[in-house]
């Protein structure tokens, strides 16, 4: 039994682990803290329970808390059918087919009843139930069971189960990258264990942990970060081991310029970037923490800072107590700086060389500008990727790189995505399909010929991109 | 080179892969002494490519030129002999991110085909994961056997000539994934579950049929392997380029002249004899497009 247990242990739910709750296809990232409530798909449920259970169990939902279910394989029997009609001519819909009411349905789940039971006695209270085909009678009661059904499944995160919670939850925060998409884009992009990888994304950290899954804890990652700092709500959700993020850098975009002429100096104070940087500091410290669970914290940060303001007793303490916090805030405010300056070195190095293996774009802003400026770190014979949510964006990238030169196998596309439903008889693609992930351009660097700018295409092409641009 | 970890210099044994432009590409062996023929001239291996940098411009003997690029699973896909079918980048790239392939992932695949999946997994498993693939062909195992060597991954990979319908994958309890692309997947579903690892683990089946993938369906429920999705995915591809068009003359306009001077301003001064036309850059889609590879369902082993 101990062995087993041993056997057993990196398969375990741990606290302070990140896990991903599923129902259906629904999913939501959270971290198991003790004592925490979550919100999932309308229920209020405690976590503390599924602490050393194995990854992949089902949970039934009790009053609050989570509790181990029954293995119940017997629940699919349960509602056997029998009795079947053949086809819906007689069929009427008056609407009192049901004879329970939504009162009774309330009572029943206050009275605890398992929701077999509850589809149950909606099956014997349905008139027309033993009218239906076979198929709707299953359909019936897929829906029903969908409906009542109050279990919930943790998870161990990957990147399928994020790219697809945030695709399905929150795709705005992610450019509407579609996981599909962004499986391409890891391929595409060439990203494996190894290598080093340029990263520009501002779909909360979701591409950048997809790229860190990929890579293993192996080479390095610079992630090029515009504003104040790095947005990274989407990594923590993958829950990496710590050694991961040694292999993560980063690097402001704001100062990609002054290293591309060889004017960055990470040594010394650069007292105006230092103030614009120390603002978006604060603001971005403040910013990542509300981030990963916007829904449940929205409150936090304010609340505590009332209570210090009104806690007070005299003046004179206030006084001191607030000159001391300040002293404090500043003091903190340094070693931050010092750490930035420290890691800013240390991606510089990284970027320095102009060797680097893979770019991945994916972002908000105009990637034009962005991969024209990034590609220059890249060594040949590398891939890079870049996707946009607008394809004209990407026509536009496409046309300057094949003025610049220094790229060849350029490729715009993107993927069509549909799922089916396979069942006896019953085969068929879905109803409802995604009506767009976004597009990628896709191309490999090769050396760049100066006496020859435009030496990319064959002659007639470029003929005809001439007088585009004339 | 290796398929598995970039260098920079061209050396003697390496697969390099020769763009000669228009997405056209080849994948050549480079060797002491070698010569390539390609239509912009021949290419000498000793003097044009061997130390060399990957990514470089080699000027051939009738003055054309190609460059070199270091081999990338994708490049070979595009390039590789074909001895079957192959899957191609849009499904592989799916495949792997729906099996949550990762570094030291174990992988049991069946076919093995030509190999084009196989470098796939290989680029995302390494450093420290396995492949175990099987092949009933004997020629083509063989052939595949060769293609790892000389690619340098052949440490991370075991081939076996057999038939998983009948013999299994060869090992039991060790895979986090299986993939299956084979006429009758339906049959070597058991075989796939008892390679998985006790803790469970993901699955795919790639086929072309809808009955294919019914059987494969219900097998799969049958033994108990739950959530299990079938998708197609497609890729589309977007030819960028400008496109004229002309504007229809509606005949002097009595009232001002601001319209027709705009227009005039808008046309390039080459247009002057026709009249009035726009440019756009847009993109064309082209004539053809594949259709239809194959269906990809997926399903997760629970833990047993």
């Amino acid at each position: 039994m101990a062995q087993n247990e041993d056997d057993d242990y990196e398969y375990r739910i741990k606290e302070g682990d990140h896990i991903v709750l599923k129902r259906g296809d629904v999913y939501k990232a959270v971290q198991i803290q003790r004592k925490k409530k979550v919100i999932f798909e309308k229920q209020w449920i405690l976590l503390d329970n599924v602490v050393g259970h194995l990854y992949g169990t089902t949970f039934e939902i009790a009053s609050g808390g989570t509790l181990q279910p029954k293995e119940d394989k017997e629940t699919e029997s349960s509602t056997d059918v029998k009795v079947a009609g053949t086809d819906n001519r007689n069929i009427v819909d008056d609407g009192k087919s049901q004879k329970l009411t939504r009162d009774d349905i309330e009572t029943m789940k206050e009275q605890g009843l398992k929701n077999e039971e509850i589809i149950q006695q909606l099956i014997d209270n349905s008139s027309t139930f033993n009218n239906k085909t076979g198929y709707a009678q299953d359909k019936y009661i897929k829906k029903k069971k969908k409906k009542y059904e109050n279990t919930v499944t943790v998870l161990k995160p990957t990147c399928r189960i994020i790219a697809t919670m945030y695709h399905g939850r929150e795709p705005g925060k992610i450019c509407h990258l579609r996981y599909d998409t962004l499986a391409q884009m890891l391929t595409l992009g060439n990203i494996h264990a190894g290598s080093k990888v340029l990263v520009f994304e501002t779909c909360a950290g979701l591409v950048l942990g997809a790229i860190m899954e990929r890579m293993g804890g192996y080479g390095s990652v610079i992630q090029m970060y515009p504003g104040g700092g790095p947005v990274r709500a989407g990594v923590e959700c993958f829950g990496f081991p710590t050694h991961f993020h040694d292999m993560l850098h980063e690097f402001p975009i704001c100062r990609v310029n002054a290293l591309l002429a060889g004017t960055l100096d990470t040594s010394a104070k650069d007292p105006a970037a230092d103030i614009a940087e120390e603002k978006h500091l604060n603001a971005a410290a403040e910013q990542e923490q509300i981030q990963p669970e916007a829904e449940q914290q929205e409150g936090g940060p304010t609340e505590e800072r009332m209570e210090t303001n009104t806690g007070g007793g005299g003046k004179d303490r206030e006084k001191v107590e607030r000159e001391k916090r300040q002293e404090a805030k500043a003091q903190e405010r340094k070693v931050k700086l010092e750490e930035k300056r420290r890691k800013l070195a240390a991606a510089a190095a990284l970027l320095e060389g102009r060797n680097a293996d893979g770019l991945v774009i994916a972002s908000q802003y105009h990637p034009c500008s962005v991969l024209l400026g990034l590609i220059k770190f890249l060594s040949p014979s590398r891939p890079f990727v870049v996707f946009s949510q607008f394809k004209e964006t990407l026509i536009e990238c496409y046309t300057k790189l094949k003025e610049q030169g220094g790229t060849v196998n350029l490729m715009l596309t993107d993927t069509w995505l549909r799922h089916y439903q396979v069942l006896p008889d019953r085969t068929h693609p879905l109803l409802l399909m995604s009506g767009g992930g976004g597009y990628l351009l896709s191309g490999t660097t090769v050396a760049t010929d100066h006496s020859e700018p435009a030496a990319e295409e064959p002659a007639p092409k470029r003929q005809k991109v001439k007088d585009s641009e004339g | 080179m290796s398929f598995i970890e970039y260098s920079d210099l061209i050396q003697d044994g390496d697969v390099a892969i020769v763009h000669l432009g228009h997405n056209s590409v080849t994948a050549v062996k480079v060797q002491h002494g070698a010569q390539t023929q390609t239509r912009f001239g021949v290419i000498r291996h000793s003097t044009d490519l061997i130390s060399q940098r990957y990514g470089s411009k080699v000027t051939c003997s009738k003055g054309g030129w190609v460059h070199v690029l270091h081999p990338t699973p994708e490049l070979w896909t595009v390039t590789l002999p074909h001895r079957t079918q192959i899957l191609y980048t849009t499904d592989i790239a799916m495949v792997t991110m729906m099996l949550e392939l990762k570094p030291g992932s174990v992988v049991c695949e069946s076919g093995t085909g030509s190999g084009s999946l196989s470098h796939a997994i290989l680029r995302t498993i390494a450093p420290t994961g396995h492949l175990h693939t099987v092949e009933f062909h004997q020629q083509r195992a063989e052939k595949v056997v060769e293609e790892f060597k000389e690619h340098r991954v052949d440490h991370l990979v075991t081939v076996r000539n057999q038939d998983v319908c009948k013999d299994g994958f060869g090992v039991t309890g060790v895979a986090d994934a299986v993939f299956l692309d084979i006429p009758s997947p339906w049959e070597a579903v058991g075989h796939a579950k008892a390679a998985m690892k006790k803790h469970g683990g993901r699955l795919c089946s790639f086929s072309p049929c809808i009955e294919q993938v019914q059987r494969t369906c219900q097998a799969l429920t049958e033994r108990g392997l739950e959530e299990v999705r079938t998708l197609e995915v497609l890729l589309r591809v977007h030819n960028v380029r400008p496109v004229t068009l002309q504007l229809p003359d509606f005949g002097p306009d009595s009232d001002s002249s601001s319209s027709s001077s705009q227009a005039a301003e808008e046309a390039p001064p080459s247009a002057a004899a026709n009249p009035a036309s726009l440019k756009i850059r847009t993109t064309t889609p082209p004539r053809e497009m594949p259709g239809h590879t194959g269906y990809l369902t997926f399903a997760t082993k629970p833990r047993t």
